[in-house]
């Protein structure tokens, strides 16, 4: 049982919680991801720790409604408590000082992307962050990823914010007018596909977190599991950052896929339960 | 080892067993006919999770025990891998004391409804029955015995909480909740410790509950056993990770004096061949801990699970035998094994093998997985298979499988579950870089003390043998205990 110490909704869809884990607060490093499961009947789902603080014994997740578990988990109030908590999960991102890093993040990616961006700061690197999303309410995190980085660049598909355009149209323009030793990119499985074809043109190294189906997270099923340079690898263990330029997304993408019509048939009576 | 058998000799002389000996002629206990284990109907089974061996009646047991023939040199025993008094036990339940029956078990198994149910006894005590070697007879159903007499003592509400002794107040950790960690924590809760037992999933039990199936293994009876922990003083940590969410470091700053590590082989291992990671092909673990684990069959809990029209097993072990029969009470219409040796090579349990086919598996023995197809979603629909003959015997002393050349055929599945083994867990020993390991990645332990390369670090089950059984985990997490109560109190004494 961990209870919620602090809730705030950045859009309709997207939730910020703070958690009590005092023992994953202290082991937990950037990169790392804890294990969820709410109530007895729960399914267990991966959520990147956002940030944590050590003294006070919390960690802060970042979820967006997608299925029934994170919209389960925005309901949630103040004082509640998630059943299991388990973590922290996964290798923990591979931090030191390379010169400049372009950091990119997606959607909710946003959130895992903010303590590898604070990492890669603290190491003495320039960070450059390109914020993408489809519209100007979804970006979140813009204030604390100023914090963190050199310069951040707001992308948005409808141009209602920020610059319009995906996410590797702000990379272009950064990779045409600087050096770029590294690239970190976190989000939708499309979207990092792309953007992994983008810093391949230009022979910049890249990883991607990759954000699976989970069960265990302990290397125990193999739900997770990828093919990284034609090798099968687990996310949960040997991830969840990977050589982004030898990650298959396609096969992730129809693995991503594999409970769909199922989730889908759940979120709907979800829904309705909700309404009625 | 004299010492075994004196002690074995005294108690075959005492009176009660000498003259219920004599109360009945050697060749009326060997003309007895085997009980028969009433059972599910198998058409009605294959529906549901209930468990399948319902268990034997009182008339029936005392009947078995009575061709029990109590021999001079038990030879059962040496079938057994924790040494349980076998003679005495089943002549307890010939005389109707079936509480003292299931004390005898409990001096040397911690688990016994458990063991009773899952071990391999046609590979074990059975084996080395007297009817089996030198009568060429079917053995005593020693497995069915142990049941009853286990099964016994739980619904008759006296389940003896074996005594602890004076709180040491030194803390021990225990890594796992498997048999091997169950049986660890069991011990050392008696020799007076403050004991841990650290766990990373939701539930406690290990392959006890998120692999073996209900209809096998209900999950009441682990939990029985867990409770009986419970009273004896051992704490439980779910959801904690040791190397994780905590490292030994921490947990010795803590103030733990000494570590049992029974993390199991949690690995699956896949066959690397094409099409493999098409959607609809699972890890038996992966399968069976959706079911089980996370009750994805049942429309109340969140956890999906595919259930398969047409549903491929490869592999021939427990695992595989659980996960087909498992996909049938899903609603399977074709479940079938795909194994590339003969059923005379299968690691599974007889009665396994048998329950499936009576539960309409299909067997496609000597066969084996080439590649996947899928359709336009990534979803598999159809698989090539090879047929196998046996060759010359390998090193594990089995008939070596080999492909027959152009006999590949394809055959339509929706569903696969690759059940080809497992390894051992790799969090521990990544999180030890000190902690010496085979290649294989198995712990270095010595065989008595079940001590590590790391003084105070003791290792068994699975991630000591590779996958192994239940009854071996068992017996390795006694021995352990023993090992770190010695390696504990020479330090004691050492300050
Ligand atoms: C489907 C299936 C059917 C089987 N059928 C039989 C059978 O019929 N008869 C038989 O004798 N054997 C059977 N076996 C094998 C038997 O279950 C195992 O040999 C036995 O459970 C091993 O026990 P263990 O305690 O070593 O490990 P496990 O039972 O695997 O338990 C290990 C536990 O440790 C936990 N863990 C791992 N790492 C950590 C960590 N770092 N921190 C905290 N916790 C951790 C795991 O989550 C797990 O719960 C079967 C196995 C399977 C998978
Ligand atoms: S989630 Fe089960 S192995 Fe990765």
């Amino acid at each position: 049982m961990n209870k919620i110490l602090e809730k705030e909704f950045f859009s309709k869809n997207v939730v910020q919680i703070v958690l009590e884990a005092p023992e994953i607060a202290k082991s937990r490093k950037p990169g790392h991801f804890v294990i969820i499961k709410m109530g007895k009947k729960g399914e267990r789902i991966p959520l990147t720790i956002a940030s944590a603080d050590a003294a006070k014994g919390t960690i802060t997740l970042v979820v967006q409604k997608v299925g029934v578990t994170s919209a389960k988990l925005a309901e949630l109030e103040v004082g509640d408590s998630i059943t299991d908590v388990v973590g922290p999960l996964g290798e923990a991102t591979h931090i030191e000082n390379v010169g400049t890093v372009l950091c990119a993040g997606g959607g909710v990616g946003v959130a895992p992307l903010l303590p590898i961006v604070e990492g890669f700061k603290k190491a003495g690197n320039r960070v450059v962050t390109i914020l993408a999303a489809r519209t100007k309410d979804l970006v979140i995190l813009e204030e604390q990823m100023r914090a963190f980085s050199d310069e951040v660049i707001v992308m948005t598909d409808d141009g209602s914010y920020g610059k319009k355009g995906l996410v590797t149209a702000g990379m272009e323009e950064v990779i045409d007018r600087e050096k770029v030793n590294l690239s970190v990119v976190i989000g939708p499985a499309v979207m990092m596909k792309f953007a992994a074809l983008t810093t391949k043109k230009y022979n910049i190294e890249t990883y991607a977190s990759l954000n699976t189906i989970m069960v265990d997270g302990t290397g125990m099923c193999g739900a997770c599991r990828v093919s990284v340079g034609g090798k099968t690898k687990f996310v949960c263990v040997d991830g969840p950052e990977f050589d982004a330029h030898k990650v298959d997304f396609d096969e992730m993408l129809s693995r991503l896929g594999a409970y769909k019509d199922q989730e889908l048939k759940d979120y709907e009576n979800f829904l309705k339960l909700q309404t009625a | 080892m004299e010492d075994i058998v004196a002690y074995l000799k005294a108690e075959r002389g005492q009176d009660w067993r000498a003259d219920l000996r004599k109360s009945m002629k050697a060749k009326e206990r060997t003309s007895k006919l085997r009980v028969k284990m009433p059972e599910e109907d198998p058409n009605t089974r294959n529906t549901n999770n209930v468990e399948v061996n319902t268990g034997l009646s009182v008339e029936q047991a005392v009947l078995e025990a009575q061709r029990c023939l109590d021999c001079p040199d038990p030879t059962c025993m040496q079938g057994c891998p924790v040494g349980i008094n076998i003679p005495k036990f089943i002549k307890k339940i010939e005389t109707e004391d079936f509480l003292g029956a299931a004390s005898v078990l409990k001096e040397t198994n911690g688990l016994p409804a458990v063991c009773g149910r899952v071990c391999p006894q046609e590979k074990q005590c059975e084996s080395t029955c007297f009817y089996t070697v030198k009568m060429k007879k079917i053995p005593v159903a020693i497995g069915y015995l142990e049941r009853f007499a286990a099964d016994f003592e739980r619904d008759s509400g006296q389940m003896a909480i074996p005594e602890t002794g004076d709180s040491n107040k030194i803390k021990v950790g225990i890594v796992g909740s498997g048999p091997a960690g169950l049986a660890a924590a069991g011990d050392l809760a008696k020799f007076g410790y403050d004991v841990t037992v650290f766990e990373a999933l939701h539930e406690i039990g290990g392959v006890l509950k998120y692999g073996i199936p209900e209809f096998r293994l209900p999950n009441d009876i682990v939990d029985v056993e867990i409770n009986n922990l419970k009273k004896m003083g051992v704490n439980f940590r779910i959801n904690f990770i040791v190397g994780k969410t905590a490292s030994f470091d921490d947990l010795k700053a803590d103030g733990y004096q000494a570590f049992f590590v029974g993390s199991g082989a949690g690995l699956p291992r896949f066959m690397n061949i094409p099409g493999e990671n098409y959607n609809g092909i699972f890890s038996s673990n992966e399968y069976l801990t959706r079911v089980n684990l996370m009750n994805a069959a049942d429309p109340e809990y969140d956890t999906p699970v595919i259930s398969g029209k047409n549903v491929a097993v490869i592999g021939g072990g427990n695992t595989a035998m659980d996960s087909v029969r498992t996909a049938k009470r899903l609603g399977a219409e074709r479940s079938m094994i795909i194994y590339r040796r003969s059923e005379a090579e299968m690691p599974a349990r007889v009665e396994e093998v048998i329950h499936a086919k009576e539960e309409g598996i299909e067997f496609m023995n000597l066969h084996n997985p080439l590649e996947y197809y899928a359709d336009e979603n990534g979803r598999v629909n159809s698989m090539k298979i090879q047929k196998m003959e046996l060759g010359e015997p390998d090193a594990s002393g089995r008939r070596r499988p080999v492909p027959i050349p152009g006999s590949e055929f394809i055959v339509d599945v929706d569903t696969v579950v690759v059940s080809v083994g497992v390894s051992p867990n790799p969090l521990i020993p990544a999180s030890m870089p000190d902690l010496e390991v085979t290649d294989w990645g198995t712990i270095v332990v010595d065989k008595d003390s079940m001590q590590s390369s790391i003084p105070e670090l003791f290792a068994g089950g699975d991630i000591v043998r590779g996958g192994a059984t239940v009854i071996l985990a068992m017996g390795d997490g006694r021995k352990a205990a023993a090992g770190m109560h010695a390696y504990i109190q020479e330090k004691v004494k050492a300050n």
